[in-house]
């Protein structure tokens, strides 16, 4: 039972069905996928094989350099808003006893596996005319009457900064409770204030996951594909959507899969780079 | 004073969190078919409508029915990869592994694409067994994880007593390894459970047309128009997620799952 390695069959039996399992229904879709993005596209919304690069050609669209640059700069802006309010909460929740951190903890896991359909349902329910905060709003006689202030960019903004920031909080959740409590308290003991230790001592010490969790949760974001059809207008329309939107809807399977296939690989590079940053945080310790 | 604004930061932020919910908690109480908030004529018929109307009822039975057994599926597969991993050092395992992490990490549509196709070729895309298996892998990070916690935090030296004590390696799985991971693996049930539970884009590419989720009617639904019925299983999902998630804090370590170190 010492021993590390495998011998014979009888010992490797256990991981031959996880491994099946795996490679037949994750890495195979992958191959077929990768196959039919160089498929050639035919009129009526079928595809013959074939090994072609139009699918990939049509990147150099405007309409797809559009839907590419708009996706990255509300991943990042959502991305940004998130960390900023994530990161200090996180570092609060932390800070308390642990018991007390577990009906918190049970709230973002909550709000964490709500479906983005009912997220989207409830920021237009809350952003509506008839239920929404501009009742509110108007009530207080700030504006003349109710309004909508939904399908708009603020409004998926909103929505991505609502689906990401339990995800974020979780990300940041074993950094930070991991932070030795003798950092802040000799911050404290020579005599900083609590938001000057929050920010010269706890943020610098944390660089690494904070960076690492910023990229983690922008490639969450770039994801989303429902909000940006709830919330937003059709020019808010993410890569997720627009991919969903050709497999389905336009029946264009090998474009889908070429924008799925890039999406993958702009993914992995960020990924990637996490994974560097992370490795380097623990080469330093 | 740092304390009274902390609490008044967290509170702030909880309330931004929770708000959605409220609103849509006193939505789902209308007693006409339209959203209004506050409520008017408030009256739950529309929770009696989720569990009788046949539409709702048939989305709700399909959506037990794939979380069920996808998430037993997930844990059937991810139990005996993370044992393997925990127990012997190679390179094919840690490989696996990382398959075993991908699909979590990358952003959905990606691999709800890669399943459609799939399916689409082996002719059983629209069946409720592609859904299930479909969501099986794509959620078979989450028992990953939570049993490989688990395992790690077995003490070598309690497996070494047992093997210098006479027990072979089955005994030592049954009688040591078995009852001391038993909460995580209880634990990667739930999480896959309810996040199939709540799942749509796999789903929907899988099986969109012919095996309606919750998820998926909701979406329907939001197109034709807007019923109470939805908010009513916004917040039965809410609550479902709030027991579950409060149970496993209950029974087991959530700081310690969630990645906190052990209690000293």
């Amino acid at each position: 039972m010492t021993d590390r390695r495998p011998r014979g069959l009888p010992a490797r039996l256990p991981v031959l069905w996880p491994a099946a399992m795996l490679l037949l229904f994750f890495v195979v879709p992958f191959g077929i996928m990768l196959a039919v993005s160089f498929f050639h596209q035919v009129e009526g919304g079928f595809y013959e094989p074939g090994f072609e690069l139009a699918n990939y050609a049509r990147f150099l669209d405007p309409f797809f350099g559009r839907a590419l640059l708009f996706s990255l700069w509300i991943s990042v802006l959502a991305a940004v808003i998130v960390i900023a309010v994530a990161f200090p909460f996180t570092y609060c929740l932390t800070r308390l006893r642990r018991s007390a951190q577990v009906p918190f903890l049970v709230f973002v896991l909550a709000v964490l596996s709500l479906s983005e359909v009912i997220i989207g349902f409830a920021w237009s329910t809350l952003l509506s005319r008839t239920a929404g905060l501009s009742n509110l709003v108007a009530w207080a006689s700030l504006i003349p009457r109710a309004q909508a202030w939904t399908p708009s960019f603020g409004a998926l903004l909103m929505g991505l900064c609502y689906l990401g920031f339990p995800y974020t909080v979780l990300i940041l959740y074993p950094p930070l409770s991991r932070l030795d409590p003798e950092i802040p308290e000799a911050s404290r003991t020579l005599g900083a204030s609590p938001l000057r230790t929050f920010f010269l001592v706890i943020v610098p010490v944390l660089r690494g996951p904070l960076l690492g969790a910023l990229i983690m949760v922008f490639v969450f974001n770039l994801g989303a594909y429902l909000l940006p059809q709830v919330l937003g207008r059709p020019q808010h329309w993410t890569l997720s959507v627009h991919i969903t939107d050709q497999a389905v809807f336009q029946s264009n399977l090998p474009f889908a899969a070429a924008m799925a296939i890039f999406l993958m690989l702009f993914s992995l590079a960020f990924i990637g780079l996490t994974m560097v940053l992370g490795g380097r945080q623990e080469a330093a310790r | 004073m740092s304390r009274l604004l902390r609490n008044l930061f967290m509170g702030l932020v909880v309330l931004f969190m929770a708000l959605p919910l409220l609103v849509v908690a006193g939505v789902s109480l209308n007693g006409g078919q339209q959203l209004r908030f506050p409520p008017r004529d408030p009256s739950p018929r529309w929770y009696a409508e989720l569990f009788t109307a046949e539409d709702w009822l048939n989305a709700l039975a399909n959506s037990l029915i794939i979380a069920t057994s996808s998430a037993a599926l997930a844990l059937a597969v991810a139990f005996p990869l993370a044992w393997f991993v925990w127990r012997y050092r190679t390179g094919y395992g840690r490989l696996l592994y990382g398959l075993g992490i991908a699909p979590f990490t990358l952003p959905p549509v990606i691999t709800a694409l890669g399943f459609l196709v799939f399916w689409t070729v082996a002719g059983w895309h629209g069946s409720i067994l592609a859904t299930i298996v479909s969501h099986a892998i794509f959620f078979v990070t989450l028992p990953l994880v939570t049993i490989s916690l688990g395992l790690a935090a077995i003490d070598r030296q309690v497996i070494e007593v047992a093997i210098t004590m006479g027990a072979d390696e089955p005994t030592v799985f049954r009688t040591v390894v078995l009852p001391l991971v038993r909460p995580y693996l209880i634990s990667g049930y739930a999480f896959a459970f309810v996040l199939s539970l709540n799942e749509y884009i796999v789903a929907y590419m899988v099986a969109g047309f012919t095996v309606e989720t919750l998820p998926i009617k909701i979406f329907n639904s939001l197109r034709y128009g807007y019923t109470p019925v939805m908010a009513v299983v916004a917040v039965v999902f809410v609550l479902l997620a709030a027991l579950i998630f409060g149970l496993i804090a209950r029974f087991g370590d959530l700081p310690r799952l969630l990645g906190a170190w052990s209690k000293e």
